[in-house]
């Protein structure tokens, strides 16, 4: 006998801010009458924090004692044991996504070593004979946007020969003078990373000019940098003097506003 | 279809990515696995860039984008509305949130895709798409992606991508102008990088030259210019034509600009451009397709009056020295419409010289064959007068170009198709009448030899060249110089003797000719007229022989014998007859009658009787016998070896009688004027009568003979029946009842037809009603017993 159980949010996009409601139908669907123990729908919303390989060794024992933070948890009985006629049956759900006390709700963010994740879950309990059934859901949990309009602040940048830091022997390196700027030093996450890349002159042919999204994630005392994304600008010897714009839209899903709490940070 | 429904799950299963996580690289690999599964194309793009054609390779590149496009744009649009689809007008306020979603997915991993030139031309495939999310996304997004360009070092390559995002954003919003001068502007932009050391060192490497590498450019700048072009207001246009100006190797541009703009803007500043064009570096485009590029232009738009003779002077003489014949040919067969257009046969003879000069040497106009032909229609076109054109001295020469055989005959056809339609008065100009001769011959000679191999296949070919040469035969007069036209009819013969209907036609002519002078003549022939009518039959009779089917043979001898009869040719006459009713024998059973073979039994009989109706008219020859062809005739019907069970035969007996009963009257039906028939000759004589009645007895004997045959078998009773009535029709229209004899054997004859009961009732009524009334005149009183004694058959 098949029955499948299924969380459909109303949102298509799943977003949703603190304050508002989460709301949506569980959708169970099974040929004949199903007989059950009990559902009950669960929402939970986690911090995972992982250790960096920084980390390990000295404090090993206790950060490996890390235990997820919870933000928040509810828990409703969607329907008591019984019957569930055949054919397709909706129960409506809604959760108001509310803290308690001075807790924060974090927007959801997926990275290597600090995951924010909001889900919600379905379990549907059966007699000893057939299994329990259970359904996942991931939510994402945005925050409200910013009241205040940020004023931003354009940043110029030059890059020569003589700029570069992680190289040894400058004097083997070809001349070069590149210039641009960033629209913006800080960023809303949701409009795209925006400005110009000019280069002036360069001895070799240029083969690609590259943008690359870096993270930082800081648990405890160790702080990582890891690549998000790598966007190409530019391919080839391009025109020189000629400005070449930086875009770059942010992956909403790994990536997240500066953050900073006492367990864990995460900027870029 | 098998194939959308496959993209369907394809796109589907991209969703259920969507739920397993996001991962950028991810979605590169899904765009490759999408461009392989469309294997097709795929093979295409290898096979043309292995062949050496980038910019073609480039091109199915562009293709496959817009499929994509249309794709995930269909996909999306189907998924807006739950209840049914969206109206093509539909705004964003009919969009659900899923399909937004979708879209908006499809544009954050597009935005994703690390390389450049895919995520350019993905996103720029998608940018209809904008029109689920927001209106004016459209407006940002053009821009943008413009600027992006700059980001691709290869000049060639951009410039592409530029053509294609014009072309997409003319699409999707012509509206939005300014982006198509952005691109514009950017690609002047970058025209520096052409000349740079990158690009040059890669043509050293890749062992291409530069005239070669900048044609490549062509397409793509003429595109873009094209949609800045379009509509766009006068002075626009002379804006991006200074700019143009202004910078160095700008003969590139100054092709595309050509290309682009309206010829009519072209043509009005036409000596401006061949200025430009002259200033341009002798090393760079080639010149020849800047005056291709000018030639196109003129040749729909017209240039100032005054300014033609030294346009066409000054683009000849750059035309003139260019080398490659095939480039050369490219080059002036586009300023041949253009010549023909404004000037006389002079200018265009000259043309036509300087072509022949050039493609003679090396036989080089053996690969030239399809610009040659646009040149002679061009030609063509403008010039309808025969007799201009075959007086333009190099125009034969030029065809002689054509020595390719199915060429060859194209061309000619060509030609003779415009004379046909265009020349409305009859010609006797020696110079067309040679020309049209030539070309025809020309026609003629190569599909004859081209057919013997290729055989019946093209028949129809062959009939329609005939067709087209029969025309020109048509619209050949010589007035009243009858000699003339009978001497050119005998050029025509030997000129076209395999084309049967040719030579049909020439004899019709012919014989037209005869006609015509015994109508000048009224009717009285002149020593010298009667002699030339003469002529005229001595050609017919000497041209039917070599045609080769029966039955045109059979018609045009009676045709020639009755025109020869009508011209009083009266041995003439005799000769033709004769000779129709000696081939009789040669007829075959079947004939094939377009391309079905079918019994030629029916075609014989008509003939038969259309013959039997001239012999009345023909007197006997004072040396044979008396009846010496209608003998002859039912002899050789007699051994016809006719079909089995077939009554053709004594049908052909039956319709003799008529004629028989027609040559005993005192006075015949009808005469020819100033032939004297048998009526004069014999004057009635007894023994001529006598002859005639045996010949009747005869005949009447062997259809007796016949019926009593058929009387043997029971399922030849219907055609018993019929023989039997017609043979008593015959009698009761041409017999004469009184003889007892006669009227006993017609009663027989009724009641032998109305014995087994097939006879129609309704005709067997109306026969009787005609008898009866025939009875009340005068004279035929005997009828009225006759018709006592015909019963009609009862109905049982």
């Amino acid at each position: 006998m098949s029955v499948t159980l299924d969380i459909r949010l109303k949102r298509a996009n799943k977003i949703y801010h603190e304050g508002e409601t989460v709301a949506g139908v569980i959708v169970l669907v099974c040929k004949e009458p199903l007989q059950h123990h009990g559902i009950s729908l669960n929402m939970e919303g986690l911090v995972n924090l992982q250790l960096s390989s920084k980390s390990v060794g000295v404090f090993e024992a206790f950060y490996n004692s890390v235990k997820p933070i919870q933000l928040i948890s509810s828990n409703v009985e969607v329907a008591k044991a019984g019957k569930i006629p055949g054919g397709k049956t909706e129960i409506p759900f809604e959760f108001p996504l509310l803290t308690k006390g001075n807790k924060v709700l974090y927007e959801t963010y997926h990275g290597v070593f600090v995951n924010i994740q909001y889900t919600l879950r379905c379990d549907m309990k059966r007699s000893l004979l057939a299994k329990d059934l259970s359904r996942n859901c991931e939510f994402i949990v945005h925050c409200q946007p910013q009241k205040a309009k940020v004023i931003p602040t354009p940043v110029n940048f030059t890059i020569t020969p003589g700029t570069l830091q992680n190289t040894r022997e400058r004097s083997l390196l070809p001349k070069f003078l590149i210039r641009g700027h960033l629209d913006a030093t800080s960023c809303v996450i949701s409009q795209p990373l925006t400005g110009e890349v000019v280069v002036e002159n360069s001895d070799v042919p240029i083969k690609s000019i590259e943008l690359q999204l870096v993270r930082v994630e800081t648990c405890g005392y160790a702080r990582d940098a890891t690549e998000i994304q790598n966007i190409q600008i530019a391919e080839g010897d391009v025109c020189h003097g000629l400005s070449i714009p930086i875009y770059m839209v942010f992956p909403r899903l790994f990536t997240c506003p500066t953050l900073e709490t006492t367990n864990f940070k995460v900027g870029q | 279809s098998a194939v959308s429904e496959k993209v369907r799950t394809r796109l589907e299963e991209l969703d259920d990515l969507e739920e397993v996580g996001f991962c950028p690289h991810r979605c590169v690999c899904i765009h490759q696995d999408y461009a392989n599964r469309i294997v097709e194309p795929n093979q295409s793009l290898k096979e043309a860039w292995s062949s050496d054609q980038k910019v073609k390779a480039l091109k199915i590149v562009i293709q496959s984008c817009l499929f994509l496009g249309r794709l995930v744009y269909d996909r999306i649009w189907t998924m807006c509305s739950d209840s049914g689809p969206l109206p093509d007008s539909f705004t964003v306020e009919d969009v659900n949130d899923t399909a937004k979603e979708t879209c908006l997915n499809w544009f954050f991993k597009i935005a994703s895709i690390r390389e450049l030139l895919p995520r350019l031309y993905v996103e720029a495939a998608i940018l209809k798409c904008n029109r689920f999310l927001n209106k004016s996304d459209i407006q940002e997004t053009l821009p943008r992606l413009t600027a992006m360009i700059r980001g691709i070092g290869d000049p060639l390559v951009a410039a592409y991508a530029r053509a294609y995002l014009c072309r997409v954003g003319m699409e999707v919003a012509p509206h939005l102008k300014d982006s198509l001068n952005r691109n514009f502007f950017d690609l002047l932009g970058t025209f520096q990088q052409i000349s740079g050391e990158s690009v040059q060192s890669q043509l050293v490497q890749q062992r291409v030259e530069v005239p070669e590498y900048l044609t490549l450019y062509s397409p793509a700048i003429s595109w873009i210019l094209q949609c800045i072009a379009y509509r766009a207001p006068e002075p626009l246009l002379m804006e991006m034509m200074e700019r143009c100006k202004k910078l160095g190797n700008n003969a590139l541009l100054l092709n595309s600009v050509m290309r682009a703009f309206r010829p009519e803007f072209v043509a009005a500043r036409a000596a401006d451009f061949i200025g430009m064009i002259k200033d341009c570096d002798e090393a760079g485009f080639p010149k020849h397709l800047l005056f291709g590029s000018l030639g196109r232009s003129l040749a729909c738009a017209d240039p100032p009056e005054s300014e033609r003779l030294t346009i066409l002077n000054e683009a000849w003489k750059v035309i003139t020295k260019v080398r490659s014949p095939q480039d050369y040919i490219n080059c002036a067969e586009i300023w041949v419409e253009f010549t023909c257009r404004h000037f006389t046969k002079r200018e265009v003879n000259t043309i036509l010289a300087d072509i022949i000069k050039h493609m003679t040497p090396d036989r080089a106009f053996e690969d030239a064959y399809p610009q040659l032909q646009s040149v002679i229609r061009k030609i063509l076109t403008y010039f309808h007068d025969f007799s201009i054109l075959f007086s333009t001295e190099r125009f034969l020469p030029f065809l002689d170009m054509f020595q390719k055989d199915s060429v060859r005959v194209e061309v000619c056809r060509a030609i003779m198709e415009v004379f046909i339609k265009h020349q409305v008065e009859l010609t006797r100009d020696p110079v067309i009448l040679n020309a049209m001769l030539h070309i025809c011959k020309a026609m003629h000679d190569s599909v004859t030899d081209f057919f013997i191999c290729v055989a019946l296949t093209l028949e129809d070919e062959r009939r329609s060249l005939a067709l087209l040469i029969i025309g020109f035969i048509r619209m050949v007069s010589f007035g009243r110089d009858f000699e003339q036209q009978l001497s050119f009819c005998v050029e025509a013969r030997a000129t076209f003797c395999n084309l049967e209907p040719v030579l049909v036609q020439l004899i019709h002519t012919v014989n037209q000719l005869a006609m015509e002078t015994r109508r000048v003549m009224r009717g009285s022939h002149s020593r010298k007229t009667a002699a030339f009518v003469r002529a005229c039959a001595a050609y017919s009779y000497i041209t039917i022989p070599s045609l080769s089917n029966i039955f045109s043979r059979l018609s045009l001898y009676l045709l020639s014998g009755q025109v020869a009869l009508a011209n009083q040719c009266l041995s003439q006459a005799d000769a033709f007859l004769k000779a129709a009713v000696s081939i009789l024998a040669e007829v075959p059973r079947s004939i094939s009658v377009e391309g079905k073979i079918r019994s030629s039994e029916s075609f014989l009989l008509d003939f038969i009787s259309n013959f039997l109706a001239t012999l009345l008219v023909v007197p006997d020859h004072p040396e044979h016998g008396v009846l010496y062809l209608v003998r002859g005739l039912l002899n050789m019907v007699q051994d016809y070896t006719w079909e089995d069970n077939s009554d053709a035969k004594v049908r052909v007996y039956v319709s003799a009688l008529p004629l028989l009963a027609a040559m005993s009257q005192e006075t015949y039906l009808y005469c020819i004027p100033k032939v004297d028939s048998n009526e004069t000759l014999y004057g009635g004589d007894p023994k001529f009568l006598s002859e005639l009645n045996k010949l009747c007895e005869t005949l009447i004997g062997q259809i007796l003979d016949h019926l009593k045959a058929l009387g043997r078998d029971e399922h030849s009773a219907r055609r018993q029946s019929a023989l039997a009535f017609s043979l008593f029709g015959v009698l009761l229209a041409h017999g004469d009842l009184r003889n007892n004899k006669l009227s006993q054997l017609a009663v027989n004859l009724w009641n032998l037809s109305h014995k087994q009961g097939h006879c129609e009732t309704r005709i067997s009524v109306r026969t009787l009603e005609y008898i009866k009334h025939q009875a009340q005149q005068p004279d035929m009183t005997h009828l009225s017993d006759t018709v006592q004694r015909l019963a009609l058959q009862s109905r049982t």
